[in-house]
């Protein structure tokens, strides 16, 4: 474990826990972009180049943006003086603890396998092209994915004005 | 620990934390945040089973944090107008208090 | 000669490396080749600053700044003085860290672009594989230093700057992507420095640059008014004009950090039409073989320095559009174009070289274009302006 994967890992770490507890919204969506950031870097380090600057241009470019967009949307005046968390906090912060320990123990129970190997990173190309022949029909299926997902995003928050009446 | 074992513990952290927030927060946009990172979580682990993985000329791995990412920005966007749609309606996102099915 | 001319700064650069004990000789490296970087384009700025007042004010037939040196020459040096030294007023309810890192964030991820350009011939900081992409990725995120910016100053106007200039941004950044995939689609690569060694041949005389083809010279133009619209830019100044918003979502900074938006603005400035040279105008290449002797470096930064001439030139010119026209024009012209340009370019490719596929190629490029703009301007009458309470 090198000490760059170390940064990256606090970096993560530490973007999620505040993200997951802030109080302000706003807060959070701007540490959880740190989250996506790191999340990016550690792609690039293992080498996945093309997957980490997509990351970086959905997630933090459009996705972060989507969601600050949507807490302007959804102000409401009461909004910081409730609490943040719920009434029901404690069991599901217990169950995170156990789901945790569950995939702690699994990863580490295994006897240590993984070839380690000097990173090359896979050219764009090879990702081109076995989108083009062996994975083309998830690529039409994801265009379908999107294009319903763009006009129903679009349908459902459309400010029908005749509900107003 | 190796590479690998630090790579998935990694994600099962981040995908405890997304979890945790998920379950606990009272803002709705919020859980969806949390939903995003369990996603990440999941991707984090295709990478790193594949750099860790026997052969990296076989890009599964790779494809699938392709398709994951495209499918959780869709999802994202479209739960996101779901919360504006309910604001609209109920004009609170606070989940605590959406608790009858009646509206 | 003409040869180290060329090479005159990586030769230097290795002379210096030399010197620097071999352990820390990848950081040496990597410092040697930033800092030049981090000199000249802040030095291109502070150029540019002058040449544009000057040159608008030219345009609007008057002197720009005399006062300041032989005609205004030290009045960079002046602005930076000042921002400086005023004092830095940040509004009492203002979220102070966010409005701290706003600037940085937006001045980080404007350096971070000049990564993958090609100044020259092997001089190329990173050759990524994905050169392409992580220059959009990267130019992503000063959309959040946006929101940061607008969001932190808890003012109406900067925030309203800030959706305004949110919205323009993501509405341009798509056409502005196609745009680029048509070279890309044409070079097989996405790497920066594999499309300009594909432009740097050359037939005859003439260089094989990507913009004397139907598709380039359509993508090269829309690529323009995109890259106009990514970094706010007078036709597309809405979000920041002086009459409109004051200044948009930095209304509330002054002093060091209103330099720095601006700096952030204009390296976001140049490196998009440092892209768009690299993509479709031939990076350093020069524009005649007969022209080679003159050193790649210098061809890029001439090329850099025309692009940049005709920013100012479109600014001095073009009246500011409203926000609806703006938006209307990303999604009903720019976009269904920029599709059709990667259908032309895909016939390109399979086509038999010669004169029949430059027909067909413009001809499917004018009739949609002819077809966008009639859809335009249907629902405007262009008529004699009435007025109805002056007499």
């Amino acid at each position: 474990m090198s000490i760059s994967f170390l940064i990256i890992a606090v970096l993560i770490v530490g973007g999620t826990a505040a993200a997951m507890s802030l109080r302000n919204p706003i807060h959070c969506v701007l540490t959880l972009s740190i989250t996506f950031a790191g999340i990016a870097a550690l792609f690039l380090q293992l080498g996945a180049e093309f997957v980490g600057l997509t990351q970086i241009m959905v997630y933090v470019g459009a996705v972060a943006i989507l969601a600050v967009f949507a807490i302007m949307m959804t102000q409401s005046r009461r909004g910081l003086m409730l609490g943040t968390f719920s009434r029901n906090a404690l069991v599901g912060l217990l169950t995170a603890v156990a789901v945790f320990s569950v995939l702690g123990w699994a990863v580490l129970s295994q006897p240590a396998a993984g070839v380690t190997r000097a990173v090359s990173p896979v050219s764009v190309q090879q990702i081109g092209s076995s989108l083009m022949h062996e994975y083309v029909l998830p690529l039409e299926l994801i265009g379908l994915l999107l294009t319903a997902a763009l006009i129903g995003a679009i349908v459902i928050a459309m400010d029908r004005k005749e509900d107003a009446e | 620990m190796t590479g690998l074992q630090a790579c998935l513990l990694l994600s099962s952290l981040l995908f405890a934390i997304g979890l945790a927030g998920a379950l606990t927060r009272r803002n709705a946009i919020l859980v969806l945040i949390g939903i995003e990172l369990m996603l990440n979580a999941a991707n984090i682990n295709f990478i790193a089973f594949w750099h860790y993985g026997p052969s990296t000329t076989h890009i599964t791995g790779i494809m699938f944090a392709i398709f994951s990412i495209s499918v959780a920005a869709a999802e994202a966007a479209v739960g996101l107008a779901i919360i504006v749609a309910a604001y609209r309606h109920s004009h609170t996102i606070d989940l605590d208090s959406m608790n009858s099915l009646k509206g | 000669m003409t040869q180290t001319l060329d090479q005159v700064f990586v030769i230097f650069k290795h002379w210096l490396l030399g010197y620097v004990p071999a352990p820390v000789h990848g950081i040496a490296s990597a410092v040697l080749s930033i800092l030049p970087v981090m000199i000249v384009f802040p030095l291109l700025f502070a150029i540019t600053t002058l040449l544009e007042r000057k040159g608008l004010g030219r345009i609007q037939n008057r002197l720009g700044p005399n006062r300041t040196g032989p005609m205004g020459l030290w009045q960079p040096l002046a602005d930076g003085i000042k921002s400086l030294t005023k004092e830095d007023i940040v509004p009492f309810t203002a979220d102070h860290m966010v409005h701290f890192l706003a600037p940085v964030l937006l001045v980080v991820a404007a350096f971070l672009a000049y990564a993958v350009l090609p100044v020259g011939r092997n001089m190329v900081l990173v050759n990524l594989n994905a050169g392409v992409l992580f220059f959009f990725a990267v130019g992503s995120v000063v959309e959040l230093a946006v929101f940061m910016a607008g969001w932190s100053s808890r003012s109406k106007y900067s925030m309203l700057g800030a959706m305004r200039a949110i919205a323009q941004m993501i509405s341009y950044e798509v056409p502005l992507v196609l745009a680029s995939v048509v070279v890309i689609m044409q070079a097989g690569s996405l790497s920066t420095v594999d499309i300009v060694e594909r432009q740097a041949t050359y037939t005859g005389i003439f260089p094989h640059w990507y913009v004397f083809t139907p598709w380039g010279f359509l993508g090269f133009v829309l690529f323009m008014i995109a890259a106009t619209a990514e970094s706010n830019r007078s036709p597309f100044d809405l979000p920041e004009g002086e009459s409109e918003i004051i200044a948009g979502y930095y209304i509330e900074y002054s002093g060091f950090k209103f330099a720095l938006f601006f700096l952030g603005e204009y390296l976001g400035m140049f490196a998009t039409s440092g892209i768009a040279i690299t993509l479709f105008l031939g990076g350093w290449s020069a524009p005649l073989s007969v022209l080679t002797s003159i050193p790649s470096w210098a061809w890029f930064f001439l090329k850099l320095l025309t692009l940049i001439c005709i920013f100012i030139w479109v600014r001095g010119t073009l009246p500011r559009l409203r926000m609806d026209q703006l938006m209307n024009f990303a999604w009903e012209f720019i976009l269904p174009m920029a599709l059709f340009n990667m259908i032309v370019a895909g016939l390109w490719h399979f086509m038999h070289p010669g004169a029949v596929r430059w027909f067909v190629c413009a001809f499917l490029i004018l009739v949609p274009m002819v077809v966008l703009s009639a859809l335009l301007k249907r629902k405007k009458k262009l008529q004699l302006r009435t007025y109805s309470f002056a007499e």
